[in-house]
């Protein structure tokens, strides 16, 4: 790849959102303004190969882009509009414009992104899309579903910003941190569905656990003060450290009590500490500050066995209180297994089995079947193994629970 | 500015059974956001329950089929209305927020603008 190539490719994964956001202050269209920051971006592949890479690239693509926008929008008086003006207010952002002038909108995008008028699929397309600079097909590739489908789930939330009038703004500081909880939302759905992708053969997928940490690293330099975004920001440093060892050479998965802790990322783990220690001084604390905090108890820990199980147990049960979800709850069963015995975890486990949202979660069989196998009690532990089987659709975690069930 | 209807879907079913204090208190309701929102509402009205409905579709050969009972069956059904002004959407739910809807909830549609 040539110097200009990477370069381009660089500022697209860095300064996409960015040159974005400040075009739609232009265009008020989020359509016109992709196609124009499209354009800057193709205009640099063919210009910095001659002219050398400017200092500032993000500033040379908003340039470029807003001045498309300009053009277009002169000759479009010729055009007739299909869709209403975006609604924007006349306030100018809280952060200081950039060197070059322009204002960073990044805020106003994802919260227009991540709107709670929008679905939750639809916001997290837009956000791939928009903030990301993800194709219609990288984003329909993400999640599994065809290319037309994303392109006409795209189409409508394009629609639905415009025509409800969904505003381009950043919302008061009353209702910012509402706000800022649903941008969370969709930046952890991003990254979990990276972390462990439900379907297919890759364990993880490697791009969305990307484009998330970049989200969230984004987030907590726009929001510097807001500890659930650094607690989000903490969590997935803290998570997507054991990424050298989650899956073998052989591309088997390697469970968390067997991977290799020294190959663990040693700066994702202490800048995901640090963040974590910063995000639980606020009270109450947040639930992605303490999920961060479980992860953080892992992360030093020097082995499985040596790891700290009742303090895991306590921050679970502080996590279940503000975030009642069964799933936090599987979680916190499986913890009480390992501090104090499979039988304990089990009969937690088995307290959660009428719960309807678990009823398909292939995790809960997983864990019984653990349980249950620890205990000597084998022909109710194969049961539950195919259990699981039958709940997955992750390669991976097939083969490992194919063979966990095989080897009783 | 824009226009924004805010529909009003509720259970008969809880009108139905109301205490004259229930009902007191939904109509105070009505009229606490007819005061506090008089600058944006436009109209409205409440409509008989769907009992009183009758639905009337063309029959694809030029005429009409007319039949008891409302277009759709639904637990929670169009109870009424408003027609609102706002700048955009956020001011409009926020002014949703405050039409009193006990036994259900309340759809905001955008008016379409024709140019």
């Amino acid at each position: 790849m040539s110097e200009a190539t990477s370069a381009v490719a660089e500022a697209h994964r860095s300064e996409w959102a960015f040159v974005l956001a400040a075009t739609v202050r232009v265009t008020r269209d989020l359509d016109v303004a992709e196609e124009c920051v499209q354009d800057a971006y193709a205009q640099a592949l063919s210009t910095w190969g001659r002219t050398g890479v400017p200092a500032k690239p993000g500033a040379w693509l908003t340039t470029v882009a807003r001045r498309r926008a300009l053009d277009l929008m002169r000759r479009e008086v010729r055009f007739r509009r299909t869709l209403p003006l975006l609604v924007e207010d006349d306030v100018e952002p809280p952060m200081e414009p950039d060197s070059a002038g322009f204002p960073d909108d990044r805020l106003r995008l994802i919260c227009t992104c991540c709107h709670p008028a929008l679905a939750r699929d639809a916001q997290v397309a837009l956000t791939l899309r928009l903030l990301c600079g993800l194709s219609t097909a990288e984003v329909a590739r993400a999640f599994l579903v065809s290319e037309p489908t994303m392109a006409a789930r795209i189409t409508r939330a394009k629609k639905k910003i415009a025509a409800a009038r969904i505003p381009y703004r950043v919302p008061s500081p009353d209702e910012l941190p509402e706000r800022i909880d649903a941008v969370l939302d969709v930046v952890h759905l991003v990254f979990t569905t990276g972390h462990t992708a439900p379907a297919g053969g890759d364990l993880v997928r490697r791009d969305l656990v990307e484009r998330a940490r970049d989200l969230a690293v984004m987030l907590h330099a726009l929001v510097p003060g807001n500890s659930d975004v650094a607690g989000l920001l903490a969590l997935i440093l803290l998570t997507d450290a054991r990424r050298a060892t989650r899956v073998g050479p052989d591309g088997r998965l390697i469970r968390l009590a067997d991977q290799d802790r020294a190959l663990w990322d040693p700066g994702a783990i202490s800048q995901g500490t640090e963040l974590v220690r910063a995000a639980l001084r606020s009270r109450p604390p947040g639930r992605y500050a303490l999920q961060a905090a479980i992860a953080a108890v892992h992360a030093e820990a020097p082995s499985w066995d040596a790891t700290d199980w009742a303090e895991i147990v306590a921050l679970y049960d502080v996590l279940v209180q503000i975030w009642p979800s069964p799933v936090v709850a599987l979680n916190r069963a499986a913890a009480v297994g390992f501090a104090k015995g499979p039988a304990a975890g089990l009969a937690e486990l088995d307290a959660l089995a009428g719960e309807p949202q678990l009823a398909g979660y292939g995790y809960l069989p997983a864990a019984r079947a653990e349980f249950l196998q620890q205990l000597g009690r084998r022909d109710e532990a194969r049961l539950a193994y195919q259990e699981a089987l039958l709940l997955t659709e992750n390669d991976v975690e097939r083969a490992f629970l194919a063979e966990r069930a095989d080897a009783l | 500015m824009s226009q924004y209807l805010i529909l009003i879907y509720e259970d008969e079913a809880g009108y139905a059974g109301a205490s004259p204090e229930v009902w007191n208190e939904v109509m105070a309701g009505h009229n606490a956001f007819g005061e506090n929102c008089a600058k944006v509402i436009q109209g409205g009205n409440a409509l008989q329950p769907t009992s009183t409905a009758t639905t009337v579709r063309p029959d694809g050969a030029g005429g009409f089929t007319v039949t008891d009972g409302p277009f759709v069956e639904t637990k929670e059904a169009l109870g009424g209305y408003y027609l609102i002004e706002a700048a955009d959407l956020d001011e409009a739910i926020a002014i949703a927020k405050q039409v009193p809807a006990t036994f259900g909830g309340l759809e905001v549609r955008p008016i379409m603008v024709l140019t």
